[in-house]
């Protein structure tokens, strides 16, 4: 059900054909690439609502889990392990120090707005997984004060590690406990426990907020976000902007809640019940 | 004046201080660091030629690094396109140290010379080594 | 006129060398921390800022209390705070100072600061305030330094500090509304995102900052030869009582909100901080405390028998000092974070290094502001003598 590879150069492909002309081959695999000026131009419409010719960007890109497969905790389990592993993430055993890019919790937790005490037994058991909801208006680039995280026109809120100056107003701003801060070096679990690390991905230094970042180094090169890699059956990646994608025909035929949607961040992780 | 015989001796000492690291090292000279590049990659390529020539590589590498980071990070243009036209993905990890996989016997090897400690270490990490 | 610092009584060099100790030893654990990271201290991913931010929150407010004498003086010539309105400009330096260093030692990478500069971010309110917490400093020893230079020759102040002067006022306001946006513009902390936020920011600062302003001044007239006007003094500590009327009315209103409208998101932080959440309740004391120091305060200035006493007046001024310097400079950064945006609670109590840091900044707040008022106060005593 996750997006093919198909799906990724029709997403890509379009913006390619609307404004970035020639470019290599490569440059379709990566959804990230669209004209920011184009981007711009579309952007006062307002966000699509549907139906054929949509406004707004031509890209983005969005999450939908389906949580009711994870009633099979491997699956849980396999998602994590995939995730820190591509992405260096080291284990602390205190909660204090915890990174967390992708993590699981009760429907009581993630959504506290709308806790029901009458709700039914499977969906409170349930383990729903936890991630950057890559918001379209995203309240940690509004207060970032050097742009260390800021939306790219595909809609991936990305995080530069190397501007960040460490002042965690991102993680006061993010209403969904997203963000993690690496209080310590993080070098030091990935060293004790003797990680095995991923060579084509760094680790982060001490005194810099991170996050899920859709695995936007992954998409760069055509491959698909880890998660997804690892359960495409649960994790059902593609392009909202797109009426013909798999997410939209999923989100159609399925439930699905957001979290915190009163704040107005128009978070783009799907939670499908 | 007063206390001429102090203030000379003041002086000298301050001199003498203040000049250390310059008379301390005389003579002493490391020698002229000479960055390997016999690594298996590079000995495949037919012209031994990094993405802009050396001179530029040696001089500018550090603003190119920067430029293309953003470039790559930021913009999300994971390719540069070299003087000569030809398209190079940017990534330390991925390409630059693909080739230069002797990372202690290339990029350490000037740095420690020059005594700069880039914080790229801090995060990125040599492919050629899965543990810290 | 600087030099002037530097001619002092036995006691004078002691206080000076003890701050100079508590500033080492704190450098010491700041140079700890910042070998080790700032996992040193009590903050955690859930309680993501902690005492430095809290303080600096609140000495921002003390900086920008000396507008209270600067509005009476130059707006209405009120010629019984003449001699006084510089101590509290002097008061706003020192703050300021504090400001930026509970900042410098706050952020994860301090060698990155001025990518603050480099990438000039205006969407960013934290953009805002480092413009005007410089502005306010600079401001601020223009027109100290200018004012306190004009008296010392006996001349009238210079007319080009004038613009400077009536410039301070509004960037006073600015400074403490900047400071309240942080908060207050953030979705889902329901204990910052309120329009009072601001409001409430500026009544509080205008009672902390000439609170510690009178406290000073009583100080200063036990070691030194400057007299202040009794009914100069009577007036600031009116200006205290009001203002912190207003700050516990607008501290009613956040009750009554949440607890009237009986929305759990906004009645939670409440609580937590005034009667505990969940088993939670490590700031109750505390924030109980504070409170009652502040209707003591409010009570002992409101009444002129009392006020007019100097052992009742400090009592009464120092209450003040300290409930809203629980109230914001502990409480509220720490219960806009609990609970957390999972409505789970993580408690947070600050570490030994954590609170000498803490401390040090305290020293060198004290050391700038006993330099400048020790140049002041030479200046004055001429003045008496003359």
């Amino acid at each position: 059900m996750s997006m093919d590879r198909r799906e990724f150069l029709k997403a890509a492909g379009l913006s390619a054909v609307a404004g970035l002309g020639a470019k290599g081959a490569f440059d379709l695999f990566m959804p990230g690439d669209v004209d920011a000026s184009e981007h711009e131009g579309h952007s006062e419409h307002g966000e699509g609502h549907g139906g054929v010719a949509e406004a707004g960007p031509k890209v983005r890109l969005a999450m939908a889990i389906d949580v009711l497969q994870l009633k099979d905790h491997s699956k849980v389990d396999k998602i994590r392990a995939a995730c820190d592993n591509a992405h260096n993430i080291p284990h602390w055993d205190s909660k204090d120090d915890e990174i967390k890019w992708i993590w699981e919790d009760e429907y009581e937790h993630v959504f506290p707005d709308t806790h029901n005490e009458y709700l039914a037994d499977e969906v409170r058991e349930l383990p729903f997984l936890l991630m950057c909801n890559h918001c379209d208006d995203p309240p940690c680039a509004r207060v970032c004060p050097v742009e260390a995280t800021f939306k790219r026109p595909d809609g991936i809120v990305a995080q530069d590690y190397h501007r960040c100056i460490g002042c965690r107003f991102c993680m006061a701003a993010c209403p969904y406990g997203s963000r993690s801060f690496n209080w310590f070096d993080p070098r030091i679990p990935l060293k004790a426990e003797g990680r095995k690390l991923n060579p084509r991905f760094p680790t982060r230094m001490r005194g810099v907020v991170e996050k899920c970042n859709f695995c936007v180094e992954r998409l760069a090169e055509g491959k698909k976000p880890a998660c997804v890699e690892a359960c495409p059956d649960v994790m059902i990646f593609g392009n909202l902007a797109d009426p013909n994608s798999n997410i939209r025909k999923v989100l159609r035929e399925r439930v699905s809640l957001r979290r915190k949607l009163e704040l107005g961040t128009k978070p783009s992780v799907f939670y499908l019940v | 004046m007063y206390d001429t015989g102090k203030v000379i001796t003041g002086l000298v000492i301050f001199v003498g201080i203040f000049t250390f690291a310059f008379w301390y090292t005389t003579g002493t000279a490391a020698p002229r660091p000479e960055p390997k590049l016999d690594t298996p990659e590079i000995q495949k390529m037919a012209k031994k030629q990094c993405i802009e020539d050396t001179q530029f590589m040696i001089t500018t590498h550090m603003q190119l690094l920067n430029k293309l980071r953003d470039q790559a990070l930021r913009d999300g243009n994971r390719w540069y396109v070299n003087s000569k036209g030809e398209k190079v993905w940017i990534s330390l990890q991925n390409t630059c140290l693909k080739c230069h996989s002797n990372k202690k016997d290339f990029c350490d090897k000037c740095h420690n010379y020059a005594g700069v400690d880039p914080y790229c270490w801090d995060c990125h990490i040599d492919p050629n080594r899965s543990e810290l | 006129m600087i030099e002037r610092a530097l001619k002092g009584s036995p006691k004078y060099w002691g206080w000076v060398f003890f701050l100079l100790a508590v500033i080492s030893v704190g450098f010491m654990c700041y140079l700890y921390q910042l070998k080790n990271g700032l996992g040193i201290t009590g903050m955690s991913r859930d309680i993501s800022w902690g005492v430095y931010i809290a303080q600096f929150t609140y000495f921002v407010g003390v900086a920008a209390g000396a507008v209270m004498l600067v509005i009476p003086k130059y707006l209405h010539h009120y010629q019984k705070y003449a001699k006084i309105v510089v101590f509290g400009e002097f008061i706003a330096i020192a703050a300021v100072t504090m400001c930026l260093l509970f900042i410098i030692v706050d952020i994860g990478q301090p060698m990155r600061m001025l990518n603050v500069l480099l990438h000039p971010t205006p969407h960013s309110m934290l953009f805002y305030d480092m413009i005007v917490l410089n502005g306010y400093l600079a401001i601020n020893i223009i027109v100290g330094y200018n004012t306190l230079l004009a008296d010392k020759k006996g001349l009238p102040c210079p007319g080009w500090v004038k613009p400077f002067i009536y410039l301070s006022i509004p960037w006073a306001i600015s400074i403490h509304t900047v400071t309240a946006f942080l908060y207050a513009g953030v979705p889902g902390r329901h204990l910052w995102l309120t329009a009072v936020m601001a409001p409430r920011f500026l009544a509080s600062a205008f009672a902390a900052g000439p609170s510690l302003l009178i406290m000073l001044l009583l100080f200063v007239q036990k070691v030194s030869k400057f007299r202040v006007d009794p009914e100069a003094i009577q007036s600031v500590a009116k200006t205290v009582c009001y203002a912190m009327i207003v700050n516990v009315f607008l501290m009613f209103m956040e009750f009554f909100t949440a607890y009237y409208s009986h929305i759990p998101g906004h009645i939670a932080p409440l609580e937590y901080l005034f009667f505990g959440l969940h088993g939670h309740d490590s700031l109750v004391g505390f924030m109980r405390f504070s409170m009652l120091a502040g209707f003591v305060g409010i009570g002992i200035l409101l009444v002129p028998a009392l006020r007019r006493q100097n052992g009742w007046l400090i009592a009464g001024v120092a209450s003040v000092f300290i409930a809203t310097l629980i109230d914001k400079g502990v409480g509220l950064v720490i219960g806009g974070f609990i609970p957390n945006p999972f409505e789970t609670i993580t408690e947070y109590s600050a570490t030994m290094p954590e609170i000498m840091i803490a401390i040090s900044i305290w020293a060198v707040g004290a050391l700038v502001l006993t330099i400048l008022y020790k140049l002041a106060l030479s200046v004055r005593e001429e003045q008496q003598i003359a």
